[in-house]
Protein backbone atom coordinates (compact mmCIF):
# COMPACT_ATOMS: atom_id res chain seq x y z
CA UNK A 1 0.00 0.00 0.00
CA UNK A 2 1.48 3.84 -0.98
CA UNK A 3 2.65 5.55 2.46
CA UNK A 4 1.60 9.05 2.95
CA UNK A 5 3.68 11.51 2.17
CA UNK A 6 5.81 13.03 5.43
CA UNK A 7 5.36 15.91 7.16
CA UNK A 8 8.25 19.04 7.59
CA UNK A 9 11.80 17.39 7.01
CA UNK A 10 9.63 13.97 5.08
CA UNK A 11 9.18 12.52 8.48
CA UNK A 12 5.71 10.59 8.94
CA UNK A 13 2.82 12.15 10.06
CA UNK A 14 1.68 11.67 13.71
CA UNK A 15 -1.66 10.07 14.34
CA UNK A 16 -3.20 9.37 17.65
CA UNK A 17 -5.26 6.37 17.63
CA UNK A 18 -8.42 6.23 20.48
CA UNK A 19 -10.09 2.81 20.92
CA UNK A 20 -10.59 1.48 24.46
CA UNK A 21 -10.82 -1.60 22.69
CA UNK A 22 -7.23 -3.34 22.51
CA UNK A 23 -8.20 -5.66 19.55
CA UNK A 24 -9.33 -2.30 17.55
CA UNK A 25 -6.29 -0.49 18.66
CA UNK A 26 -3.67 -3.06 17.49
CA UNK A 27 -5.58 -3.32 13.82
CA UNK A 28 -5.88 0.36 13.70
CA UNK A 29 -2.51 1.23 14.40
CA UNK A 30 -1.54 -1.42 12.30
CA UNK A 31 -3.21 -0.29 9.58
CA UNK A 32 -1.63 2.99 10.36
CA UNK A 33 1.49 1.98 10.64
CA UNK A 34 1.34 0.01 6.85
CA UNK A 35 0.67 3.19 5.85
CA UNK A 36 3.99 4.67 7.15
CA UNK A 37 2.56 6.75 9.71
CA UNK A 38 3.90 7.02 13.13
CA UNK A 39 1.44 5.63 15.78
CA UNK A 40 0.64 6.46 19.38
CA UNK A 41 -2.00 4.46 20.61
CA UNK A 42 -3.86 5.29 23.77
CA UNK A 43 -6.86 3.61 25.69
CA UNK A 44 -9.42 6.66 26.35
CA UNK A 45 -10.35 10.24 25.78
CA UNK A 46 -8.63 11.37 28.70
CA UNK A 47 -5.12 9.92 27.92
CA UNK A 48 -5.30 11.69 24.65
CA UNK A 49 -5.80 14.84 26.19
CA UNK A 50 -3.41 14.36 28.42
CA UNK A 51 -1.03 13.42 25.39
CA UNK A 52 -1.99 16.10 23.33
CA UNK A 53 -0.89 18.59 26.12
CA UNK A 54 2.85 17.13 25.41
CA UNK A 55 2.65 16.39 21.68
CA UNK A 56 3.16 18.93 19.52
CA UNK A 57 3.27 17.48 16.40
CA UNK A 58 0.34 15.22 16.07
CA UNK A 59 -1.07 15.45 12.29
CA UNK A 60 -4.56 13.83 12.78
CA UNK A 61 -6.94 11.79 15.12
CA UNK A 62 -8.37 9.11 15.00
CA UNK A 63 -11.11 8.00 17.27
CA UNK A 64 -13.73 5.13 18.51
CA UNK A 65 -16.74 6.92 18.89
CA UNK A 66 -18.30 4.16 22.25
CA UNK A 67 -15.64 5.00 24.69
CA UNK A 68 -16.59 4.62 28.44
CA UNK A 69 -16.34 8.20 30.46
CA UNK A 70 -15.58 9.81 27.45
CA UNK A 71 -16.90 9.32 24.08
CA UNK A 72 -14.70 10.06 20.86
CA UNK A 73 -17.90 12.80 20.02
CA UNK A 74 -16.94 14.73 23.37
CA UNK A 75 -12.99 14.15 22.77
CA UNK A 76 -13.99 15.95 18.92
CA UNK A 77 -15.60 18.71 21.14
CA UNK A 78 -12.84 18.98 23.24
CA UNK A 79 -10.36 19.03 20.51
CA UNK A 80 -12.06 21.55 18.64
CA UNK A 81 -12.88 23.85 21.88
CA UNK A 82 -8.87 24.26 22.28
CA UNK A 83 -7.69 26.79 20.37
CA UNK A 84 -4.22 24.90 20.27
CA UNK A 85 -5.92 21.32 19.42
CA UNK A 86 -8.67 23.11 17.02
CA UNK A 87 -6.72 22.67 13.57
CA UNK A 88 -6.09 18.60 14.17
CA UNK A 89 -8.10 16.81 11.63
CA UNK A 90 -10.43 14.30 13.76
CA UNK A 91 -11.64 11.00 12.36
CA UNK A 92 -14.68 9.08 14.14
CA UNK A 93 -14.80 5.49 13.93
CA UNK A 94 -18.32 3.42 14.75
CA UNK A 95 -19.31 -0.34 14.30
CA UNK A 96 -22.78 0.84 14.37
CA UNK A 97 -24.22 2.87 11.15
CA UNK A 98 -26.43 5.67 12.69
CA UNK A 99 -27.06 8.33 10.47
CA UNK A 100 -27.95 11.02 13.16
CA UNK A 101 -23.92 10.03 15.35
CA UNK A 102 -22.61 10.31 11.66
CA UNK A 103 -24.13 14.22 11.21
CA UNK A 104 -23.68 14.86 14.34
CA UNK A 105 -20.11 13.86 14.41
CA UNK A 106 -19.38 15.86 10.95
CA UNK A 107 -21.39 19.10 12.11
CA UNK A 108 -19.09 19.57 15.26
CA UNK A 109 -15.86 19.11 12.91
CA UNK A 110 -14.79 15.67 12.31
CA UNK A 111 -12.96 15.36 8.69
CA UNK A 112 -14.45 11.79 8.44
CA UNK A 113 -16.92 9.22 10.31
CA UNK A 114 -15.65 5.46 9.52
CA UNK A 115 -17.24 2.41 9.94
CA UNK A 116 -15.42 -0.59 11.49
CA UNK A 117 -13.93 -2.92 11.25
CA UNK A 118 -11.72 0.06 9.39
CA UNK A 119 -10.20 -1.08 6.17
CA UNK A 120 -6.46 -0.24 4.93
CA UNK A 121 -8.50 1.01 1.75
CA UNK A 122 -10.29 3.20 4.70
CA UNK A 123 -6.88 5.63 5.60
CA UNK A 124 -5.85 5.53 2.25
CA UNK A 125 -8.28 7.67 1.07
CA UNK A 126 -7.68 9.96 4.23
CA UNK A 127 -4.50 10.34 3.49
CA UNK A 128 -5.04 12.31 0.65
CA UNK A 129 -7.95 14.10 1.70
CA UNK A 130 -7.30 15.10 5.45
CA UNK A 131 -3.64 15.32 5.26
CA UNK A 132 -2.82 18.14 3.06
CA UNK B 1 -21.75 -16.18 5.65
CA UNK B 2 -18.83 -16.63 3.31
CA UNK B 3 -17.18 -19.62 3.79
CA UNK B 4 -13.63 -18.40 4.29
CA UNK B 5 -11.76 -21.07 1.13
CA UNK B 6 -8.89 -20.05 -0.75
CA UNK B 7 -7.24 -21.70 -3.27
CA UNK B 8 -3.47 -22.53 -3.00
CA UNK B 9 -2.94 -20.11 -5.69
CA UNK B 10 -4.59 -17.41 -3.74
CA UNK B 11 -2.51 -18.12 -0.87
CA UNK B 12 0.91 -18.21 -2.63
CA UNK B 13 -0.13 -15.13 -4.39
CA UNK B 14 -1.49 -13.57 -0.97
CA UNK B 15 2.15 -14.49 0.88
CA UNK B 16 3.98 -14.28 -1.94
CA UNK B 17 4.91 -10.59 -0.71
CA UNK B 18 6.26 -12.28 2.46
CA UNK B 19 8.55 -13.92 0.50
CA UNK B 20 6.21 -17.17 1.99
CA UNK B 21 5.11 -20.42 -0.54
CA UNK B 22 2.21 -22.55 0.29
CA UNK B 23 2.39 -25.55 1.48
CA UNK B 24 0.43 -28.31 -0.23
CA UNK B 25 -0.24 -30.51 3.10
CA UNK B 26 -0.35 -27.82 5.86
CA UNK B 27 -4.21 -27.50 5.57
CA UNK B 28 -6.16 -26.15 8.63
CA UNK B 29 -10.19 -26.19 8.10
CA UNK B 30 -11.17 -22.64 9.25
CA UNK B 31 -13.58 -22.25 6.70
CA UNK B 32 -16.68 -21.08 7.94
CA UNK B 33 -15.11 -19.15 10.89
CA UNK B 34 -13.30 -16.21 9.69
CA UNK B 35 -14.11 -13.77 6.90
CA UNK B 36 -12.67 -11.38 4.99
CA UNK B 37 -11.47 -9.45 7.32
CA UNK B 38 -8.95 -11.70 9.02
CA UNK B 39 -7.31 -11.73 5.64
CA UNK B 40 -7.09 -8.39 6.13
CA UNK B 41 -5.28 -8.53 9.50
CA UNK B 42 -3.04 -11.20 7.99
CA UNK B 43 -2.01 -8.99 4.84
CA UNK B 44 -1.08 -5.90 7.70
CA UNK B 45 1.81 -8.68 8.83
CA UNK B 46 5.26 -7.65 7.14
CA UNK B 47 8.79 -7.94 9.14
CA UNK B 48 8.74 -4.97 11.24
CA UNK B 49 5.80 -6.85 12.78
CA UNK B 50 6.19 -10.66 11.86
CA UNK B 51 3.69 -12.40 14.56
CA UNK B 52 1.17 -9.42 13.93
CA UNK B 53 -1.28 -11.75 13.39
CA UNK B 54 -1.37 -14.44 16.30
CA UNK B 55 -0.76 -11.19 18.53
CA UNK B 56 -4.04 -9.63 17.40
CA UNK B 57 -6.16 -12.76 17.76
CA UNK B 58 -3.74 -13.25 21.54
CA UNK B 59 -5.73 -9.86 22.46
CA UNK B 60 -9.01 -10.57 20.98
CA UNK B 61 -9.25 -14.12 23.22
CA UNK B 62 -7.92 -12.00 26.14
CA UNK B 63 -10.45 -9.51 25.62
CA UNK B 64 -13.42 -11.77 24.87
CA UNK B 65 -12.82 -13.97 27.42
CA UNK B 66 -13.50 -10.68 29.91
CA UNK B 67 -16.46 -9.98 28.56
CA UNK B 68 -18.02 -13.66 28.19
CA UNK B 69 -17.55 -13.53 31.83
CA UNK B 70 -18.78 -9.77 32.31
CA UNK B 71 -21.75 -11.20 30.61
CA UNK B 72 -22.11 -13.87 32.48
CA UNK B 73 -22.06 -12.32 35.84
CA UNK B 74 -24.43 -10.03 33.92
CA UNK B 75 -26.88 -12.52 33.19
CA UNK B 76 -27.33 -14.10 36.95
CA UNK B 77 -27.04 -10.87 38.63
CA UNK B 78 -28.92 -8.48 36.66
CA UNK B 79 -31.94 -10.38 35.64
CA UNK B 80 -33.93 -9.30 32.36
CA UNK B 81 -31.53 -5.94 32.20
CA UNK B 82 -31.34 -6.05 28.36
CA UNK B 83 -29.73 -3.06 28.34
CA UNK B 84 -26.62 -3.94 29.93
CA UNK B 85 -26.38 -7.72 28.55
CA UNK B 86 -26.41 -5.72 24.83
CA UNK B 87 -24.45 -3.21 26.02
CA UNK B 88 -21.60 -5.96 27.24
CA UNK B 89 -22.38 -7.82 23.93
CA UNK B 90 -22.13 -4.82 21.58
CA UNK B 91 -18.56 -4.75 22.58
CA UNK B 92 -18.32 -8.42 22.11
CA UNK B 93 -19.23 -8.38 18.50
CA UNK B 94 -17.20 -5.32 17.46
CA UNK B 95 -14.20 -7.20 18.91
CA UNK B 96 -15.30 -10.39 16.53
CA UNK B 97 -16.27 -8.14 14.18
CA UNK B 98 -12.21 -6.40 13.97
CA UNK B 99 -10.51 -9.80 13.54
CA UNK B 100 -13.54 -11.22 11.32
CA UNK B 101 -14.87 -13.68 13.37
CA UNK B 102 -17.97 -14.07 11.77
CA UNK B 103 -19.63 -17.33 13.12
CA UNK B 104 -19.17 -15.94 17.08
CA UNK B 105 -20.37 -12.51 15.65
CA UNK B 106 -23.61 -14.11 13.79
CA UNK B 107 -24.46 -15.25 17.63
CA UNK B 108 -23.61 -12.26 18.96
CA UNK B 109 -26.22 -10.51 17.00
CA UNK B 110 -28.90 -13.36 17.60
CA UNK B 111 -28.12 -12.59 21.34
CA UNK B 112 -28.33 -8.59 20.38
CA UNK B 113 -32.02 -9.65 18.28
CA UNK B 114 -33.20 -11.68 21.77
CA UNK B 115 -32.02 -8.22 23.87
CA UNK B 116 -34.49 -5.86 21.55
CA UNK B 117 -37.46 -8.63 21.84
CA UNK B 118 -36.79 -8.83 25.43
CA UNK B 119 -36.40 -12.50 25.39
CA UNK B 120 -34.18 -13.72 28.24
CA UNK B 121 -34.52 -17.44 27.47
CA UNK B 122 -33.70 -16.45 23.32
CA UNK B 123 -30.78 -14.83 25.58
CA UNK B 124 -29.19 -17.74 27.40
CA UNK B 125 -29.30 -19.56 24.10
CA UNK B 126 -28.07 -17.45 22.16
CA UNK B 127 -24.92 -16.92 24.86
CA UNK B 128 -24.80 -20.62 25.19
CA UNK B 129 -24.22 -20.32 21.01
CA UNK B 130 -22.11 -17.59 21.55
CA UNK B 131 -19.41 -19.74 24.10
CA UNK B 132 -19.22 -22.60 21.81
CA UNK B 133 -18.42 -21.12 18.94
CA UNK B 134 -15.77 -18.60 21.32
CA UNK B 135 -14.26 -22.10 21.90
CA UNK B 136 -14.24 -23.09 18.16
CA UNK B 137 -13.25 -20.60 17.07
CA UNK B 138 -9.76 -20.83 19.72
CA UNK B 139 -9.36 -24.39 18.62
CA UNK B 140 -9.03 -23.34 15.19
CA UNK B 141 -6.60 -20.75 15.38
CA UNK B 142 -4.39 -22.28 18.14
CA UNK B 143 -4.28 -25.44 15.46
CA UNK B 144 -4.07 -22.76 12.83
CA UNK B 145 -0.82 -20.85 14.27
CA UNK B 146 0.83 -24.16 15.25
CA UNK B 147 1.17 -25.24 11.89
CA UNK B 148 2.19 -21.74 10.95
CA UNK B 149 4.95 -21.59 13.52
CA UNK B 150 6.00 -25.29 12.09
CA UNK B 151 5.95 -24.07 8.39
CA UNK B 152 8.74 -21.35 9.47
CA UNK B 153 9.43 -18.54 7.00
CA UNK B 154 9.89 -20.93 3.95
CA UNK B 155 5.84 -21.88 4.46
CA UNK B 156 2.97 -21.36 5.75
CA UNK B 157 -0.49 -23.16 6.43
CA UNK B 158 -3.08 -22.92 3.85
CA UNK B 159 -6.90 -23.03 4.57
CA UNK B 160 -8.55 -25.37 2.61
CA UNK B 161 -8.99 -25.23 -1.16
Amino acid sequence: MAGCKGGLGGEAPHVLAVDDSSVDRAVIAGILRSSKFRVTAVDSGKRALELLGTEPNVSMIITDYWMPEMTGFELLKKVKESSSLKEIPVVIMSSENVPTRISRCLEEGAEDFLLKPVRPSDVSRLCSRVLR
Amino acid sequence: MRNLRLSSHSRRAALGDRGRRAHPDEVVAVGGYLDEQFCQVEDLQDDASPNFTEEVVTLFFKDSARLISNIEQALEKYPKDFSRWDAYMQQLKGSCSSIGASRMKSECMSFRDCCGQGNPEGCMRSFQKVKREHGALRQKLEAYFQLVRQAGPAGAATRPV
